[in-house]
């Protein structure tokens, strides 16, 4: 038992392990309720299943959320980018709209580039409020927030602005290579965060900072512009995310797009291991909380949940999970579950006083 | 004098924590209408003594007699409704509420369940106006200085009915004119017959006010003397605690030849630097190839010139000057740029960042100077840092474990690893050998030495005279701030005159120097 035990604690103890095992409950959890969830179909060269679905509608969280990780890590939070989300989407829209051939490829990257362009002010604007002004992120976050949306109604002037353009649909929608065209964005996205901050000095940089910012300063980092960095990528993820959420519907609502984005996206970060105070962040980790979050929205949906309590059992979910995930929590249990027996063996004892550390 | 009886009485005082004895037998006693210095270098227990006092600590052994009764507080609150009030060295009031309020927090007068603003108002004049502050009561303390928070303090302290004032380095980030105004309102209330234990690290305060002064030295009594019977020399060697005959007896074979490194364009110079509050204004000359060494109290301000050195805080006073010319160093950047190079004595909060691992804590600061963009290639990271592990004999040997495992000499070593691995031209460290085991401190002398043969300079500050000594060419002493003399580290120099010039300042060792 105990060696089972210790050859198996590379495995248990990876950072990744109980989010993994959790998004498998969830989707075994549908399979029992539903047995064809699992099932992938090839229909006009187009792969579709739940289990694409999933993917696919996680993709804008996912996004999201990787920019936030880097925030994240900084110590800060982006409470803005359900709003950034609704003005991107707004102005793609508009500007489409506006449009005489909605379809003319052309105006749709134009659409895109003043779209994309408007989010990295956004993203400059909390960057310098955080950075260069010092404001706490949570407020300075709040601001753009709140004014945000209000931003997304005067852009769409109070309306739900619909577009008929194939091309801007494709985003959300259309497929490339057998798979959905926005699984493959939020990975090409996904890649570049990956190498931006993984083979460069970035992440180490970042999570310095968001470790120590004193000692980080005093070993010369240049902590305001690595801060100002981060709150622009967030931004620009959120603008691609409000792209693909604005294209699966064709319509811009400045009111409801992207709404409540930011609690799911912080979530996923969590989820993934990345702690809040900031230091070490895990993109691997958040993209499988995103996953998770996704395959429980849709489990909620699938199960007919009756949708008054469907936030609370996503609630219990996560409580769940976030408990599940922590060292203290399943040491507490395990001592609790062993109380008769000795101590447990000496290999899983020392990995767990490896990870315990503040 | 000698015929009243003291008000409070703590006798055969131990404290023991795991693995240190904090304090061991200490006694002290407070006589009513006297002010009683505290002293002792970092270590020697006199926050525990006064956490004992207060009923923050329990005691192990020995007892506290106040007015005669044997007490034994709970906690700060009781031994305060006991007469016994504190206030600590950072004013742990509240900036953001009025000054009436701060006073009057958790005993507020009211009247029929709702605080009775218009009183507290009135009451709180009354205790500012009994220390001779009239300032508006209603306004946020945060609007006025430090000194007058540090003031409002100790109304708060005295107002309920104290007996005994306990003043926690109440003056280290005051100004010269607020410290005046505060010993003058100490003066005051030692007249109106309160006892009050005072803590500082500044000389001159307590041979201007104390009238008593206790030593504690490692968890024990040096011994309690009165002011007028104990010459400053003597005071400090009873702090720092060798007796000057051994201390004479002291190696100094290290080889150094003080006029060989003089020699040439100084590398460094500072030119009348200084920081208002922080450090008065000084000028220090480094050559290549010489170590600096900065002895002083705790206090004394030496880690404030090494900050400025490094623009860790920025100099509002002088200039520095780097290869003979003048540069502005504003922020550790700039510092960094010109070869400097800071080791902090807070190796947690101002070194290390404990998450990361060992080999990214030692690449950190080459990597910021070259930014995110061209991160150094991971062969070469870990070239250089399994060379300076080994080098530095670095133990657990492993590069990728976070720091914040590894004890504090190996944590020191990484510090140093960091910065070594930028090759700087000036070495700034603060305390390097402090806190860590006499194995890893022989390591770190010696490397200095090597360090120094091999051209670089090194600003060597430290609390422990034999290490200055054996290490350094020149000594700067510090003092209360202010940099009072600068000594060559020749044949003639021993601990005894750098411990003079500790304790008598500029004026004795400038008649020396000439």
């Amino acid at each position: 038992m105990s060696t089972v035990k210790a050859r198996l604690a590379p495995v248990t103890g990876h950072r990744l392990f109980w989010p993994l095992v959790m998004l498998v409950v969830l989707l075994v959890a549908n399979t029992v309720y539903r047995p064809s969830f699992l099932s992938v179909e090839l229909k006009n060269g187009h792969l579709y299943g739940s289990l694409i679905d999933i993917v696919r509608l996680s993709a804008p969280l996912i996004l999201v959320a990787l920019g936030m990780s880097l925030v994240i890590a900084t110590g800060g939070i982006d409470l803005s980018v359900g709003s950034v989300v609704a003005v991107s989407g707004a102005v793609a829209c508009l500007w489409i709209s506006e449009q005489p051939d909605q379809n003319s490829l052309g105006g749709v990257f134009t659409a895109l580039a003043i779209a994309f362009g408007l989010a990295l002010v956004l993203g400059v604007w909390n960057g310098v409020l955080v950075a260069v002004i010092g404001i706490q992120p949570i407020i300075a976050t709040l601001i753009l927030m709140v004014a945000g949306r209000g931003l997304a109604q005067l852009i769409t002037s109070g309306q739900i602005i619909t577009i008929n353009s194939e091309p801007y649909k494709t985003i959300g929608v259309g497929h490339l290579l057998t798979l959905p065209f926005a699984i493959i964005i939020a990975l090409v996205v996904a890649v570049i965060v990956a190498v931006l901050t993984r083979r460069t000095a970035l992440g180490m940089i970042i999570e310095s900072v968001g470790g120590n910012a004193e000692a980080s300063r005093l070993a010369g980092i240049r902590s305001r512009r690595i801060t100002l960095l981060v709150y622009v990528v967030s931004a620009a993820c959120a603008a691609i995310a409000g792209f693909m959420m604005t294209a699966n519907v064709s319509s811009a609502d400045g009111n409801a797009a992207g709404l409540w984005v930011e609690l799911d996206a912080i979530l996923a970060v969590v989820i993934g291991g990345t702690s809040l105070a900031g230091g070490r962040f895990y993109l691997s980790g958040t993209i499988v909380g995103a996953l998770i979050i996704q395959t429980l929205t849709t489990s909620v949906y699938a199960m007919n949940i009756d949708p008054q309590t469907a936030l609370l059992f996503k609630a219990v979910v996560v409580i769940a999970v976030c408990l599940i995930q922590a060292p203290a929590f399943r040491a507490r249990f395990r001592r609790k579950r062993t109380l008769a027996p000795p101590p447990p063996p000496a290999p899983t004892a020392e990995k767990q006083k490896e990870q315990v550390p503040a | 004098m000698s015929q009243r009886h003291p008000v409070l009485t703590m006798t055969a005082i131990s404290k023991h924590f795991p693995g240190v004895r904090a304090l061991d037998g200490v006694d002290f006693r407070l006589f009513p209408g006297e002010v009683h210095a505290l002293m002792g270098e970092n270590g020697a227990g006199k926050s525990t003594l006064i956490k004992v006092l207060t009923g923050v600590y329990g005691t192990d052994a020995g007892t506290i007699t106040l007015d005669g009764t044997q007490v034994s507080f709970t906690g700060p609150m009781q031994a305060a409704a006991a007469g016994v009030s504190t206030v600590y060295q950072e004013v742990n009031l509240c900036t953001n509420l009025s000054v009436a309020e701060n006073i009057f927090i958790g005993r507020e007068p009211r009247r029929g369940g709702a605080i009775n603003w218009r009183q507290m108002r009135r009451q709180a004049q009354e205790a500012l106006a009994r220390l001779d502050l009239h300032i508006d009561v209603s306004e946020l303390l945060g609007s006025y200085s430090l000194a007058v928070q540090q003031m409002v303090a100790i109304a708060r302290a005295v107002d309920v009915q104290a007996r005994v004032l306990i003043l926690d380095e109440p003056t280290s980030s005051l100004d010269a004119d607020e410290v005046a105004q505060l010993l003058r309102i100490m003066r005051q209330l030692r007249d109106q017959g309160i006892a009050i234990l005072f803590v500082t690290h500044f000389l001159d305060q307590v041979y201007g006010i104390a009238d008593r002064i206790t030593v504690l030295r490692n968890g024990r009594l040096v011994g309690e003397y009165l002011t007028a019977d104990l010459p400053q020399l003597a005071l400090v060697e009873k702090m720092i605690g060798k007796e000057l005959d051994a201390l004479e007896q002291l190696d100094s074979e290290a080889g150094k030849d003080p006029a060989r490194v003089a020699e040439g364009s100084p590398l460094v110079e500072a030119d009348g630097l200084g920081r208002s509050g922080a450090v008065a204004p000084f000028s220090l000359t480094i050559h290549a190839g010489e170590v600096v060494g900065m002895a002083g109290l705790l206090g004394s301000g030496r880690t404030e010139v090494a900050r400025l050195f490094f623009g860790a805080d920025r100099a509002d006073k002088g200039q520095l000057v780097v290869d003979g010319k003048p540069v502005a160093i504003r922020n550790p950047i700039a510092a960094i740029d010109r070869d400097i190079a800071f080791c902090s004595e807070n190796r947690r909060t101002e070194g290390l960042i404990g998450e990361l691992s060992v080999r990214e804590n030692i690449i950190l600061a080459m990597q910021a100077a070259r930014g995110w963009l061209r991160p150094v290639p991971r062969r070469k990271q870990d070239e250089l840092v399994q060379r300076w592990i080994e080098a530095l004999s670095i133990r657990p040997a492993d590069p990728e474990r976070p720091v914040r495992n590894l004890s504090g000499g190996n944590q020191q070593k990484v510090l140093l690893a960091r910065w070594l691995i930028t090759e700087p031209r000036l070495l700034i460290l603060d305390e390097p050998t402090r806190g860590i085991d006499i194995g890893a401190k022989t390591e770190i002398q010696r490397l200095v030495a090597q360090l120094s043969d091999g051209g670089m300079a090194v600003l060597f500050i430290s609390a422990e005279l034999e290490e200055v000594l054996r290490l350094s060419h020149k000594v700067a002493v510090m003092r209360d701030r202010q940099l009072v003399a600068q000594l060559t580290n020749d044949e003639s120099l021993d601990a005894d005159r750098v411990m003079r010039a500790i304790a008598s300042g500029a004026r004795q060792e400038g008649l020396e120097k000439a």
